[in-house]
C-alpha cells in the first residue's frame, strides 16, 4: 500500500509536551490551573436568545459570510471600541472561532515560500497553520526584559525579502502581555515601509485591565494592511458556540469568503442569534466578567509576591507567565513536579515556543476559592523546591 | 471600592480581609476599615448563611402573605408595619406599590401554626383590612443562588 499521507502534514510536528497532557488527563483529582477558557457559563440572555431561534425553527443555513445582522452588529461594535469602520457588506466575514479567521487569512494571503512572523511565545496553532498554508514561520524571540512586547528592532532583524505577513496577538496568550498605542507604532511604521500585512489576532481584545486595548489597524496606513481576528469566546463566555470573525479590506475579506464557502459554508446558525443579542445587549456582563477576572489577577499577583515568584504584571487576557528558572528544571520538569508531587496543573511554559522555556502558564479562568487551594500547593511546592 | 466589596462579600463572605485586600491590589487595613465603616453605617447589616432547610431533618414552611391595610395619620404604613415585623416569626416584611400594600414573609414549624399566627396575631390588627396567604412549595433559588445544583461535565484540565 503507498503511503496514505501527505508529506507536509507529517512535518508538522505534535506538540513537545503531550506526555505531560497525557499525564494530566489521567488524573481526575488534580487541581488545574491550565485552561484556557472563562470558567463563566455564557450569560443566560444570551443562551435564551439562541433556544428562542430553534424554537422558531430558525435552523437552515445562514449567507456563506454570516447572518447581515451579525455582521451589522460586528461593525457596530468595532465602531463603537476601536473607532473603525468596516462595511458589514465586504469587509466582515463570520467564522468558526478565531481559529478559522486565521487559517483562511493565511490561505488567502499567502504563495509558496512567503515567510509569516511569529512572535513567541504565542498561541500553537500559527505555526501549522502557516505551514498548512504553504507559508514559512519565522520566529521573533519575544523576551521578558520587555514584558514580551514586540520590539522594533526584533522585527527589522527578521524581515527578509520573502517576509508578507507578521502575526500580532495581543492582549496574549500565554504571557498575558498588551502593547500600549506606542508600543504599536513603532511596529507599524516598519510594516508600512517594508510593506508587510498584519494578522492581528485580538480575541482577547476586551479583557484588558487599567490599561486600553489598541489596535494595531486604528493606526494611520494600516486599515489597509491588517486583519483583525476577534471572536465571542474570551468576551462572552462562548467558546463552545465555535463562533469568530475578520475584518479587513474587501481584497482579502472576499478571498476568505471564497476559502469559508466551500470549506465550512456558513458558521453554526443557532450560534449566530446568540452572538447578535451578546453585542446587542452584552456589554455589562463583559463588565461584569472583566471586573472578576481583575480581582483574580490582583489575586495572584499578590501571591506571586509573596512566593517571590518572578513574574512581570500582565494586562490583558486571563494568564499570568511567571519565571521558573531559579529551580534549574524545564518548564516542563517544574510542571510534571507540580503535578506529582501536589496535583496542580500549569502549562509549561515551552509549549508556545522556545523561548517560553524557564516559565509556566497559570490561568485566571478559576474562582478565587479554586486559585486559593490550587496556589497554596504551588506554594508548599517551590518552599520545599527552595529548601 | 464600597460597591466592589459589597459586590464580592454579598456572595461569598468566607473570603477573608486579607483575601480581599489582594484581590483589590490595596493594603488588609483599608479594607478592615472600610468594612468596620459600613457596619456602623448600617450599609452592613448582617451575616447570614443560606440554607436550604428541605435537606435538613428540620420540619419548616414559609408563607407569604399579602396584607392590605389602613395607613396611620402621620405615620403612613411605618407604624403598621413596625407592628407587624416585630414579631419573630416574621422573616421579611416590604412595603409594595399595587393592589396590596405589605408583604409579610412567616416562617413556622407547619402550616398549621402559621395559619394561626395569620389569624391569631396578624389579621385582628386594627388597620388590617384583609389578608391572602401563600405558602412556598418550593425554592429554585433564593437571594440570587440556585438551590438546586445540576452538575455538568467539567472544562478539559488543559486548554492551550
Amino acid at each position: 500500500m503507498r503511503n496514505p499521507l501527505s508529506d507536509r502534514i507529517l512535518e508538522i510536528q505534535p506538540s513537545g509536551i503531550r506526555k505531560f497532557f497525557d499525564i494530566v488527563s489521567e488524573m481526575p483529582d488534580a487541581i488545574s490551573l491550565g485552561v484556557g477558557e472563562p470558567d463563566f457559563d455564557t450569560p443566560w440572555h444570551i443562551r435564551e436568545e439562541a433556544i428562542y431561534s430553534l424554537e422558531k425553527g430558525i435552523t437552515s443555513y445562514t449567507s456563506n459570510a454570516g447572518l447581515m445582522e451579525l455582521r451589522s452588529e460586528i461593525a457596530k461594535y468595532t465602531k463603537r471600541h476601536l473607532g473603525l469602520t468596516y462595511h458589514p457588506k465586504d469587509e466582515v466575514i463570520v467564522t468558526v472561532g478565531g481559529s478559522e479567521a486565521i487559517d483562511i487569512a493565511l490561505r488567502a494571503m499567502l504563495n509558496p515560500g512567503d515567510e509569516v512572523l511569529m512572535p513567541e511565545p504565542c498561541y500553537v496553532s500559527y505555526l501549522p497553520c502557516i505551514k498548512l498554508a504553504n507559508g514559512v514561520p519565522v520566529s521573533i524571540q519575544l523576551k521578558e526584559e520587555h514584558e514580551f512586547r514586540l520590539q522594533k528592532e526584533q522585527l527589522l532583524e527578521a524581515i527578509t525579502d520573502k517576509t508578507k505577513i507578521l502575526i500580532l496577538s495581543y492582549p496574549n496568550n500565554p504571557t498575558g502581555a498588551i502593547m500600549t498605542k506606542e508600543d504599536l507604532e513603532d511596529i507599524a511604521k516598519v510594516v508600512v515601509e517594508k510593506d508587510l500585512f498584519v494578522i492581528s489576532d485580538e480575541i482577547y481584545a476586551a479583557l484588558t485591565y487599567g490599561r486600553e486595548h489598541t489596535s494595531i489597524a486604528s493606526l494611520p496606513g494600516m486599515k489597509e494592511r491588517t486583519i483583525i481576528i476577534n471572536g465571542f469566546s474570551k468576551a462572552y463566555a462562548m467558546t463552545g458556540w465555535r463562533l469568530g470573525y475578520a475584518l479587513g479590506p474587501k481584497i482579502i475579506i472576499e478571498q476568505m469568503t471564497k476559502i469559508h464557502q466551500f470549506c465550512i459554508m456558513a458558521a453554526p446558525t443557532t450560534s449566530q442569534y446568540a452572538a447578535v443579542t451578546a453585542l446587542k445587549n452584552g456589554d455589562r456582563d463583559v463588565e461584569e466578567m472583566r471586573k472578576s477576572y481583575n480581582e483574580r489577577r490582583n489575586y495572584l499577583m499578590a501571591a506571586m509576591r509573596r512566593m517571590k515568584l518572578q513574574c512581570f504584571e500582565p494586562y490583558g487576557a486571563f494568564y499570568i507567565f511567571p519565571c521558573i528558572k531559579e529551580f534549574g528544571m524545564t518548564s516542563e520538569e517544574f510542571a510534571t513536579k507540580l503535578l506529582e508531587k501536589e496535583k496542580v496543573a500549569v502549562v509549561p511554559g515551552s509549549a508556545f515556543g522556545e523561548c517560553g522555556e524557564g516559565f509556566i502558564r497559570i490561568s485566571y479562568a478559576y474562582s478565587i476559592d479554586e486559585l486559593k487551594e490550587a496556589l497554596s500547593r504551588v506554594e508548599r511546592f517551590i518552599e520545599k523546591l527552595r529548601a | 471600592m464600597r460597591e466592589e466589596i459589597l459586590t464580592i462579600i454579598e456572595k461569598n463572605n468566607k473570603l477573608s480581609t486579607k483575601d480581599l485586600a489582594d484581590m483589590f491590589g490595596v493594603d488588609e487595613s483599608i479594607i478592615i476599615n472600610e468594612i468596620a465603616k459600613m457596619e456602623e453605617e448600617k450599609v452592613i447589616c448582617g451575616y447570614h448563611t443560606l440554607i436550604n432547610w428541605d435537606k435538613t431533618e428540620k420540619e419548616s414552611v414559609t408563607a407569604l402573605i399579602e396584607v392590605k391595610v389602613t395607613p396611620q395619620r402621620g405615620r403612613g404604613f411605618d407604624q403598621i408595619a413596625e407592628r407587624i415585623y416585630n414579631f419573630p416569626e416574621v422573616k421579611s416584611v416590604y412595603l409594595m406599590s399595587g393592589s396590596f400594600d405589605l408583604t409579610v414573609v412567616i416562617e413556622g414549624r407547619t402550616m398549621k401554626e402559621v395559619a394561626m399566627f395569620v389569624s391569631e396575631k396578624l389579621a385582628p390588627l386594627e388597620p388590617v383590612l384583609s389578608t391572602a396567604t401563600h405558602f412556598i412549595l418550593k425554592k429554585y433559588k433564593d437571594h440570587g443562588t440556585v438551590m438546586e445544583v445540576v452538575t455538568k461535565p467539567e472544562r478539559m484540565a488543559i486548554v492551550l
